[in-house]
């Protein structure tokens, strides 16, 4: 663990509390995206270029600017007159832990399995592309199917204002 | 014929300069010294082209639209920028008093930031690349994705209706351009099969009977580079997709309430992305830093990648005084109806182009099927459009 590590820690973690606790919610959605950038630097320090990138252009290029423009379109950035603290936040907490737990139990309990690997494992972007459309190639289908009736989900949605009269 | 060492001295010139410049630092900060002199000339070379281009571009205007342009300043104006920058940086630097302070002054460093991290992955010239990633493609669509959360800083911020819609504006049709921006690249890395920019531009280092293998000379490659050239003309803001900046409706779009050196950093930042996109254009289609005709190799490749760059500036200060600006209903239904489904068709004919081997068969069939259905998409689009001679209502 290098100073690098715990500098891109700091700002991620930073980022996160930020977007949970400060008052106005763009500022929340920005320093989600302050977040998404420290992830996006984590996997490069890590030597994982393709995920880096990926979460980059991704995340802060097209998940932020649709949290964003969701709060804008549907005049969310007022802040409600009682706080911004959800009344059932002990319930979320309950949940988060727990989901923190699998999820934490799930990575320890894999560390055993993998070998010692003394040298990190060179992956280029061709491996990943052939992985991709080998291996992989199931679970790539099944995300395009999904992402397909999504988007004739969103054309129909916004077709509907279209019929209704006014 | 001139001597092979002083034309490939001449080719690495400013190799050859940053590791005589280092030479002279001890051993152990040497590395870090040679990336910080490439940063510095990288810093230095592009807002120094951005000020040149800033004169080119208004005389370049004037012309068209048949009037002198800046004249006033130094020979032929050309020390027109020096003044501007002294007028910028002197302004008085006013922030709205209800605008949001913190987010308003991070914007517009947000985004010239973004836009430099860009050109870190662009090959200049044989050898002249600051980091060769495997990735480098994916890494400059990354960056160039997160400047549109800067775009939008700016345009909320401000708390002014005219930024708020230019930056809703300018965000939405980033996205939408931003589509067929990668998707126009991923052709070319489906025929080189890497990521890595310097590996494409060797991939069209070659010559056959003296003429080069770009990719702008393949059916596919011509299609890419004219959905490439649109898109990135649209991702950049420029006319005749500058409805983000609008003057008669919007004022001047996201950055309406900047003033002084912030707004300097916007224009800044609009025309390096310029650059970096014609730079990323040149390297994917146009061969990069390689010579047109294998005679004229002799000539400095950074000349030939820098040429190229100020030619696609050149086409695009044309385009914004021949066209009019577009509708935003039109802007969009060019994008999802017209640009998005040629683009994929040219993925497939890449692949087609791709299993078909080497000779001949190849290049009618892509030619054929591009062509088809471009002239079949156009008609039917068309079809609705009635074009006669202009009427003027209020004009007569």
């Amino acid at each position: 663990m290098s100073v690098v590590f715990y500098l891109i820690a700091a700002l991620t973690i930073a980022g996160g509390l930020a977007a949970v606790l400060l008052k106005n919610l763009v500022h929340s959605a920005l320093a989600v995206t302050v977040a998404f950038g420290g992830l996006a630097l984590l996997f490069l320090s890590l030597d994982a270029q393709f995920a880096g990138f990926a979460q980059i252009l991704v995340y802060i290029g097209a998940v932020a600017i649709l949290i964003v423009f969701a709060i804008l379109l549907t005049r969310g950035s007022d802040l409600p007159k009682d706080g911004v603290f959800s009344r059932t936040w002990i319930v979320g907490l309950v949940i988060a832990a727990g989901s923190f737990a699998v999820l934490g139990w799930a990575v320890l309990a894999s560390a055993p399995s993998m070998s010692q690997q003394t040298a990190v494992p060179a992956v280029t972007v061709h491996d990943i592309g052939v992985a991709l459309v080998g291996r992989y190639v199931l679970p790539l289908e099944i995300v395009a199917l999904l992402l397909t009736a999504a988007t004739i989900g969103a054309v129909i949605v916004a077709m509907h204002e279209k019929g209704g009269a006014k | 014929m001139i001597d092979k060492t002083i034309i490939s001295n001449l080719d690495q010139i400013f190799l050859l300069l940053q590791h005589w410049l280092v030479a002279f630092l001890p051993v152990g900060l040497q590395p870090v010294a040679a990336v910080l002199l490439s940063v510095v000339a990288i810093v230095c070379v592009f807002p120094a082209l951005f000020a040149l281009t800033t004169v080119f571009e208004r005389k370049g205007l004037g012309r068209i639209q048949n009037r002198i342009g800046p004249n006033r300043v130094g020979p032929y104006g050309i020390l027109q920028p020096v003044a501007d920058g002294i007028k910028s940086l002197t302004k008085e630097d006013i922030v709205p008093s209800s605008a949001n302070a913190p987010v308003h002054f991070l914007a517009p460093m947000g985004l010239v930031v973004a836009v430099f991290m860009g050109f870190a992955v662009l090959p200049m010239g044989r050898n002249m690349v600051l980091v060769d990633m495997d990735a480098g493609l994916l890494f400059f669509f990354a960056m160039g994705a997160s400047t549109e959360v800067s775009v939008f800083m700016a345009g909320w911020s401000s708390r002014n209706k005219y930024s708020l819609l230019g930056a809703m504006r300018a965000v939405a049709q980033m996205i939408s351009y931003e589509v067929v921006l990668l998707l126009s690249s991923v052709a070319v890395v489906m025929i080189s099969g890497t990521l890595s920019l310097p590996k494409i531009v060797d991939a069209q280092n070659q010559y056959t009977w003296g003429l080069p293998h770009w990719y702008i000379f393949t059916p596919w490659g011509l299609a890419g580079f004219v959905m490439y050239a649109i898109a990135a003309t649209a991702e950049t803001n420029r006319s005749p997709f500058d409805l983000p900046e609008g003057e008669s409706e919007l004022v001047a779009g996201y950055h309406t309430e900047y003033s002084g050196f912030k707004f300097a950093l916007f224009f800044l930042g609009e025309y390096l992305a310029m650059f970096s996109i014609s730079g990323l254009g040149t390297t994917l289609f146009l061969g990069g830093w390689s010579a047109p005709l294998s005679s004229l190799n002799f000539i400095p490749s950074w000349i030939w990648f820098f040429s190229k760059l100020m030619l696609s500036i050149f086409v695009f200060i044309w385009m914004r005084g021949t066209l009019p600006r577009l509708r935003q209903d039109q802007l969009m239904n060019f994008a999802w109806k017209f640009v998005l489904p040629f683009t994929l068709l040219n993925l497939m004919v890449t692949a087609l182009w791709r299993f078909m081997g080497e000779g001949w068969e190849r290049w009618v069939v892509c030619s054929a099927i591009l062509l088809g259905v471009w002239v079949v998409m156009g008609r039917i689009e068309m079809r609705s459009e009635h074009f006669g001679p202009r009427s003027y209502r209020y004009a007569e």
